[in-house]
């Protein structure tokens, strides 16, 4: 059950789910990796709030109930974030309040938490967000190596050496690659045809 | 009138809302498959968009504001924007279902959508007047309209070509849309705010 998240449901590149900060905060590790542990807090309070409460909720009004706790959580990240990591908060807050609606933690409250245990729905939460975090730090370490010629905020280059990969254009580009590979080590190295993905 | 031009000019192409903002991406690869799919979700976005960016400016300046609430806005918003799209949805069922068949499928695809929250907290960000955050409610509809049909007629031609098999599905759309934000790129700078 937890790798599943890191490989074979990875949000990012196989589930194709909450694309839109991938791409976008991704230029540095550090925006990335943020974003990344942001989403994963995200994802385990809100299993573990909804598998806590399971038992009072009715099923036909669970969206409304479900979509209050991921604001509430959301809020709680947004205003630590905007105390303790101001410099981080002022380039990355607007994809850190939309964390309100990526599909994933919406999803993952549905499917998992709505149903299991509180451990089990903790353990998948802690899984998705590591997947998910992994897919991000992935993504923005090529974009800074390739774009800021950095690694980790430390710059090894004198001059940007390929500055498309900063730009939106770059992100777009990545992404799409990395989801190619992954494709191609399914199909020559374990023979399996790819899940194209959803979309939403 | 020049200002309010510009503002819309401004999120329409230079600074638009799926190819330098990356917001939408979801559904902006889910309904780029065939394009009368495009028309009708860019005709419902562009809708939602402005009326509950006008909602939202009513209430977060008159009712918000003088509370001193404004850190619940991620709550409210969503909030807002939710039972707005299921009150639209209960009234287009009830006086015209010919348009419900049509548009009413995507509305259950907006509740949950980044880029219908983006435009209310971009307006308070900006600290926009009422006016000019209808502006920006516009500008990014049409922009998103703009990217779903450009998309849309790419993707109906990508289906007779012939993709390498890692590729087909979602990598090869995000590559494309690259290429599409690398056009836009060259609207940069032609307006600044």
């Amino acid at each position: 059950m937890f790798k599943n998240g890191i490989w074979g449901e990875n949000p990012v590149f196989r589930l194709a789910l909450s694309l839109c900060p991938a791409v976008a905060v991704t230029t540095t590790v550090k925006n990335g990796l943020l974003m990344g542990v942001s989403v994963l807090f995200v994802l385990v309070m809100v299993n573990i709030t909804i598998s806590l409460l399971k038992p009072f909720i009715h099923p036909k009004a669970r969206f409304p109930i479900f979509m209050f706790t991921i604001a509430t959580w959301v809020t709680v990240i947004d205003l630590i974030l905007s105390a303790y990591a101001r410099g981080v908060y002022a380039e990355i807050g607007l994809y850190i309040q939309l964390i309100v609606t990526y599909a994933i933690v919406f999803s993952r409250a549905e499917l998992v938490a709505s149903k299991h245990k509180v451990i089990p729905s903790a353990i998948d939460g802690l899984s998705m967000g590591i997947g998910f975090t992994f897919a991000l730090v992935l993504i923005s370490f090529i974009r800074e190596i390739l774009g800021k010629g950095a690694i980790f905020g430390i710059p090894f280059a004198e001059s940007s050496p390929f500055l498309l990969m900063l730009l939106p254009a770059g992100g777009f580009f990545i992404v799409g690659l990395l989801m190619a590979l992954l494709n191609w080590i399914d199909i020559r190295f374990l023979g399996k045809t790819p899940i194209s993905g959803g979309g939403h | 009138m020049e200002h309010y031009f510009n503002i819309f000019m401004f999120y329409l192409l230079i600074n638009n809302l799926v190819f330098s903002m990356y917001l939408g991406l979801c559904v902006f690869f889910g309904a780029s498959k065939k394009i009368d799919i495009a028309i009708g979700m860019s005709i419902t976005f562009t809708a939602v968009m402005v009326v509950s960016a006008a909602l939202i400016w009513l209430i977060y300046y008159f009712v918000m504001q003088p509370l001193g609430v404004t850190f619940l806005a991620i709550i409210v918003f969503i909030t807002i924007i939710a039972s707005f799209v299921q009150t639209a949805e209960t009234i287009m069922r009830k006086i015209s279902p010919v348009i419900y068949y049509k548009l009413g499928i995507y509305l259950a695809l907006i509740t949950a959508n980044c880029i219908i929250l983006a435009v209310p907290l971009l307006n308070v960000v900006e600290g926009y007047t009422f006016t000019e955050s209808m502006m920006l409610a516009l500008g990014a509809g049409a922009g998103f309209s703009l990217a779903l049909l450009i998309m849309s007629s790419i993707r109906e031609k990508l289906e007779l070509a012939n993709i390498p098999k890692p590729f087909q599905g979602l990598p090869i759309a995000f590559i494309v849309t690259g290429l599409i934000a690398l056009g836009f790129l060259g609207f940069a700078g032609m307006i600044t705010l």
